[in-house]
């Protein structure tokens, strides 16, 4: 088996500008990604988009399509359709990648080896318990929006936005100029947070990014109702959505919805990082961990970098300068460029994402999810997979449950296919709260190898050795 | 619930959902192409039967999980529909049908 110079796993703008930055300078580059096509989650579908999307898609958008010629060019390899699913460092400071690819009827698995790896694997939806989420109807808004850009679909009928945070306007604005209708846009970003924010930030306010940001909430407001301040949300339906309940102010509404679109802003994935062994901080301010990352995305693990919204939510633009800088670093821990070529070569990429970080403080006050939409109560389901309600949590935490690991032991939660994907910040600050500790205290559910489901017959697939062994044998906590 | 905008020009993809044909687009996935066809029931949930669809369309929640050419548990929002394909939705439900909407 022949040793890559780096793995890097994520095909986002984190992934892109690492992958295009190492194999420049002449590493051996793979970037693997679970999808078929290059530009992660903002960017997805950037080869294939049709440019009559060019208008409503809007022009952040397309400046992901600036990122693929440059990577195509640079002589990295790409694997799309490839996910990634266990990292094992070994005694001599290589990584085993384990990974599957292939379709559903012939997957099969394969261990690569390489000297460092970058994990640029992005964001995901921030969990949105409320009452009635996971009636089908309920999908979170990035979701539809990926559905926009990959396959030209929009909502039809009565069309129902509900949370917080610049993605839903920006989703909204989408919707209206593709000429969509929407029912309600149902703010929940609580009252007092502008005062709160504004003087985070005096440069940002006057910046361009703030006035663009502006227009689009100017723009949804003049072509939607936009109800502000909203509480105790909830979706009503039987089978399916048919309404979503709220309050505002002391008014109680019920609007019929045949789709509800809830977002509250994206958390990192910190699964493959969390498994690998990286040491996780918890942030209060974007009320998540991350990884505990230095200048150059390097993790707690000799060899382990962790680029872009998956090292902490810091947007598409800061994403690729971040990615930028872990690939400097690494072509010089391989010996490829001398530490003054990488301090020098960063300095353009630490200015950009000086640039891209100014109104990253306002943003994120301003749209701190509201308490009760994290912390859930009574039987709204915390752990979708197996239906755990937050009450159980909160009974269990006051219990004197010792942890979310153990939570998962009592309750399951955290054990069904998606490994505490969606219920785990839930879980953490459930336990909190009931336990009156900080959430950092707390601590998160621990993600285990292998992060993806693999089938016997893709693990069957392996060549027998050390990695193979490693990627499936649990060490004792 | 969904509706292909009018102008788009991808080349349809021949699949059978349920037994049942449909044209689905090249680019989608075989959770854009359920929905495409007023499909919003993917599966059960395993400990209620409560019905379940596709929730965040990014590999997950795990909720849109379904059968495809036979292998069961197969996360629609992650796999692209290809010439063929036979999906089947509602593992673990009975009257997941009545929910089949009308295709756009
Ligand atoms: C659904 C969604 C939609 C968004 N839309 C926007 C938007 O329109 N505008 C905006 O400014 N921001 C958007 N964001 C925020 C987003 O985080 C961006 O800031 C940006 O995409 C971050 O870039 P990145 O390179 O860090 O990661 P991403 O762009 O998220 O890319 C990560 C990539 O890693 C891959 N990956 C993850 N795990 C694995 C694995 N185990 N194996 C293989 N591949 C893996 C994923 O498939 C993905 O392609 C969105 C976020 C989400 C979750
Ligand atoms: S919809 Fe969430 S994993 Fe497919």
């Amino acid at each position: 088996m022949t040793t890559l110079d780096v793995a890097i796993v994520g095909a986002g703008p984190a992934g892109l500008a690492a992958a295009t930055l190492c194999a420049e300078r002449g590493l051996s580059t793979s970037l693997y990604d679970e999808h078929g096509g290059p530009g992660g989650q903002i960017y997805r579908g950037i080869t294939t988009a049709s440019r009559a999307r060019a208008e409503f898609l809007g022009e952040d958008y397309w400046r992901g399509a600036t990122l693929v010629p440059p990577f195509e060019r640079s002589g990295a390899r790409y694997v799309p359709g490839a996910t990634v699913w266990a990292l094992a460092r070994r005694a001599d400071g290589t990584f085993g990648v384990s990974q599957s690819a292939g379709p559903p009827t012939a997957r099969y698995a394969t261990t690569v080896e390489a000297r460092a790896v970058i994990l640029a694997t992005g964001a995901q939806e921030r969990p949105f318990p409320i009452p009635g989420w996971t009636l089908p109807g309920v999908l979170a808004a990035g979701g539809a929006q990926l559905l926009l850009k990959t396959s030209s679909l929009v909502p039809r009928g009565r069309v129902v936005l509900a949370g917080s945070g610049p993605l839903l306007w920006l989703l909204a604005a989408q919707y209206l100029r593709a000429g969509v209708a929407i029912a309600a846009f149902l703010d929940t970003t609580p009252r007092g947070r502008l005062a709160q924010a504004a003087p985070l930030a005096p440069g940002f306010m006057l910046s361009p990014y703030l006035a663009k940001g502006l227009d689009l909430v100017r723009f949804v407001r003049r072509r939607a109702r936009v109800v502000e301040y909203v509480t105790a949300l909830a979706v009503e339906g039987k089978d399916a959505a048919e309404a979503v309940r709220f309050r505002h102010g002391s008014h109680e509404e019920t609007l019929p919805a045949d789709l509800v679109l809830l977002h509250q802003g994206v958390v990192p994935d910190v699964q493959l990082a969390g498994a690998a062994g990286c040491a996780l901080a918890w942030n209060d301010v974007q009320a998540c961990f991350a990884p505990v990352v230095d200048v150059w995305g390097g993790t707690s693990v000799p060899g382990l970098y962790v680029a872009g919204d998956g090292a902490g939510i810091a947007g598409a633009e800061a994403a690729e300068a971040r990615g930028r800088l872990t690939g400097l670093a690494v072509a010089n821990a391989l010996g490829r460029i001398a530490g003054t070529a990488r301090d020098a070569g960063a300095q353009r990429h630490r200015r950009e994402l000086a640039q891209a970080l100014r109104g990253r403080a306002f943003l994120d006050a301003l749209y701190r999810p509201a308490d009760a939409f994290r912390m859930p109560h009574g039987d709204t389901v915390a752990c979708r997979c197996e239906e755990v309600s937050a009450a159980t949590i909160l009974q269990l935490a006051r219990d004197g449950c010792a942890g979310p690991n153990q939570m998962k032991a009592y309750t399951r939660c955290g054990m069904g296919p998606c490994q505490g994907r969606f219920c785990g910040l839930t879980v953490t600050e459930l336990m909190a709260q009931a336990q009156r500790r900080r959430p950092a205290d707390v601590g998160a559910l621990r993600a285990r190898f292998p992060v993806k489901p693999v089938t016997l017959g893709e693990l069957a697939s392996l060549p027998v050795g050390e990695d193979a062994l490693r990627a499936v044998v649990r060490s004792p906590d | 619930m969904f509706a292909r905008l009018p102008d788009d020009a991808a080349t349809d993809v021949a699949i059978t959902i349920d037994g049942e044909p449909f044209a689905a687009r090249a680019g989608d996935t075989v959770a854009a192409a359920l929905l495409a066809a007023g499909r919003r029931v993917f599966r059960a949930a395993p400990a209620t039967g409560a019905p379940r669809g596709p929730y965040c369309l990014m590999g997950v929640c795990f909720e849109c999980m379904v059968t495809v050419d036979g292998r069961p548990d197969q996360q629609a929002c992650m796999l692209a529909v290809a010439p063929g394909m036979r999906i089947e939705t509602g593992r673990g439900v009975r009257a997941v049908g009545a929910d089949a909407g009308t295709p756009p």
